[in-house]
């Protein structure tokens, strides 16, 4: 490998952290819009390039500054973290694209180099969780990117934006917070910040009580900034006020970095070491994630904002992630992980034809969206291919995280048969709330008649269709040719259950 | 005695409710971020105290010494930086309240909640 290639995980953080000051200086909305777009790119060319290398080479680790591990910050990426890499970095891309049309009118144009600004660190943050292999470095990089993501969510065009920041704020802090306590107890009984060299020596000291406490701390901690089910209490709100193309950048990736982490600990950390820890995190877990299946879909049901009906089916998917990893088994975490990449596309797409359908409706509402599908075929054509791929419908991405999901939980004997119950209930649900949006945005009486709008089509510019047909032809390709996730995520599960 | 040489951690553990029940219980938003900031301020005292070593000095070895006792040094560069954070933390919640006081006229909850409701 060349001299550029080994540097490869630290330019993954360094190139957005860099441009995101430049950016700050360009004051000019297009430029700025360009500039930070062409940095993440570049940082999905780089994870793309990561992927490449962990597939052939295995992991790769990066000593920062050349301090070597564990007493220098060392950067990791295996199979997990490169699969993360690309899920962020494919997001920030996709929704950037579509930034510079979708901003307008909600954030004003001498604010937006600011806004790319906090879109780059939060990017930069979120990279630099996937990469980093140090428990302190981690929690630095989960505050810059809570704390742009803040700042986007806060730039939501309704005032309702701001009190769904702050109760995100406040929740975000709690959770972090409880991660470094968390961090803070497990050095007290290693001395050391290094995940794999915690791996190493937590074992000695497993039975005692700060070590117990730790892994709860951290554990809940996590799942309170993962948005897992009841700790999803800010969810919703941020989601539905942010802007539209924040709303498909944080729904496709960042809940799902913070079960990266959560994984991580529970499995990596403390799995193997800690006695009985992994049969309580999956008693502890895996109630909650059938919960979460049931609940979110069944609250997505009666919504009638089309973003938090949106939001509310997120949290059920998350549920399905943990499901999966609360299985305990290759092909549980293996699905749960493939789900992660397959939910972020289908979830990407829809809320992409969501931000498309705001340029020509006035309200996001079931109501509001009435005989869209007239004005705008394309985008409504989009949103159903992608909604098939949220259901779980053969030939679409979604449905092969699901079919993992069944085949682990069958595995498990006539017990875990009964565990396929409340995925198929929730994956019909799905069917149900999604209906009512295809039946309002094509069935439903257009505003000011018929006749006069069939001949007025107000489509979104071409660009933004391109964005939103990429998304959802490639939750096709990797429906029918599921072998990239799906050998990431086989590699990912191998490594965290520590098989040969 | 035991329960007296850990009075850091109880201070801690004190410190840390006392936040989190202000951040529960108080419906103004200026509060909730005081509540907040004194649970993020127990988890600094955690990390000072684990430092301590018993008969240890500060982490400043003059030339030649041997075989100097020093406290910990590393938990007191962490928690600077989540000071730092904390701060950052802060400015931005009382920056989004101002937003709030702005645009809605309170900053008691309750209020604005019914008003979101509208």
């Amino acid at each position: 490998m060349n001299a550029f290639g080994d540097h490869l995980p630290a330019i993954q953080i360094v190139v957005p952290l860099v441009t995101a000051p430049l950016v700050m200086l360009l004051r000019q909305r297009g430029l700025a819009w360009a500039a930070a777009t062409a940095a993440s790119l570049f940082s999905f060319a780089v994870a793309f390039a990561l992927v490449m290398t962990v597939r052939d080479a295995g992991l790769q680790s990066y000593a920062v500054g050349s301090w070597p591990a564990p007493y220098g910050i060392e950067l990791i990426v295996d199979e997990f973290s490169a699969l993360l890499l690309l899920i962020v970095t494919g997001a920030s891309t996709g929704s950037l694209l579509i930034a510079h049309t979708s901003l307008k009118g909600e954030i004003a144009d001498d604010r937006q180099h600011l806004f790319y600004t906090a879109w780059l660190l939060a990017l930069a943050g979120l990279s630099g969780i996937a990469v980093s292999g140090d428990a302190f470095n981690i929690f630095v990089f989960m505050e810059i990117s809570s704390l742009a993501t803040y700042i986007l969510v806060a730039g939501g065009p309704k005032r309702q934006a701001l009190s769904a920041v702050f109760k995100y704020l406040i929740m975000g802090t709690i959770g972090a917070t409880f991660y470094l306590i968390g961090v803070g107890l497990i050095y007290m009984m290693t001395g050391t910040l290094n995940l794999a060299d915690m791996e190493a020596r937590i074992g000695e000291v497993a039975d005692r009580n700060p070590v117990l406490v730790a892994g709860g701390f951290i554990t809940v901690g996590l799942a309170l900034k993962a948005a897992v089910f009841p700790l999803h209490g800010w969810l919703p709100n941020a989601y539905t006020y942010a802007p539209h193309a924040v709303t498909v950048f944080i729904a496709a990736c960042s809940t799902k970095v913070y079960l990266y982490v959560l994984l991580r600990f529970d499995f990596f950390v403390f799995q193997g070491n800690l006695p009985g820890h992994i049969a309580q995190f999956s008693g502890f877990m895996l109630p909650l994630a059938i919960a979460a299946v049931l609940i979110g879909s069944g609250v997505a049901l009666f919504q009638k904002d089309l973003k938090r009906l949106l939001a509310y089916s997120s949290i059920a998917q998350i549920g399905y992630i943990l499901f999966g990893a609360s299985l305990v088994s290759l092909t549980g975490l293996t699905a749960g992980i493939a789900h992660m990449f397959n939910h972020a596309l289908a979830k990407g797409a829809l809320f992409l034809a969501v931000a498309s359908l705001a340029s020509a409706c006035g309200t996001l509402t079931i109501d509001g969206i009435s005989g869209a599908a007239r004005r705008m075929p394309y985008t409504m054509a989009a949103f159903v291919v992608a909604s098939l791929s949220l259901i779980g419908v053969p030939g679409t991405a979604g449905f092969v995280g699901k079919w993992y999901l069944v085949v682990a939980a069958v595995e498990l004997g006539p017990h875990g048969a009964l565990l396929i119950v409340p995925i198929l209930a929730s994956s019909l649900m799905a069917v149900f709330y999604i209906w009512k949006v295809v039946e309002s945005a094509y069935f439903g009486p257009s505003e000011g008649g018929d006749e006069a709008l069939v001949a007025v089509r107000s489509e979104s510019p071409w660009w933004v269709l391109a964005v939103l047909w990429g998304v959802v032809l490639l939750n096709v390709y990797f429906g029918l040719q599921p072998l990239l996730p799906l050998e990431l995520a086989r590699g990912a599960a191998t490594s965290l259950l520590a098989m040969p | 005695m035991e329960f007296l040489g850990l009075y850091n951690y109880w201070v801690f553990a004190i410190l840390l409710m006392t936040g989190l029940y202000a951040v529960i219980s108080r419906a103004n938003l200026i509060k909730k971020l005081l509540g907040m900031t004194i649970f993020q301020a127990a988890v600094f005292l955690l990390y000072i105290s684990m430092d301590k070593v018993d008969g240890a000095t500060a982490p400043i070895i003059p030339a030649g010494a041997v075989d100097q006792l020093y406290s910990n040094p590393l938990p007191q560069v962490l928690i600077l930086t989540a000071i730092v954070v904390g701060i950052a933390t802060l400015s931005l919640g009382l920056a989004i309240v101002v937003r709030i006081r702005e645009s809605y006229g309170t900053i008691e909850e309750d209020e604005i909640r019914g008003m979101d409701e509208e």
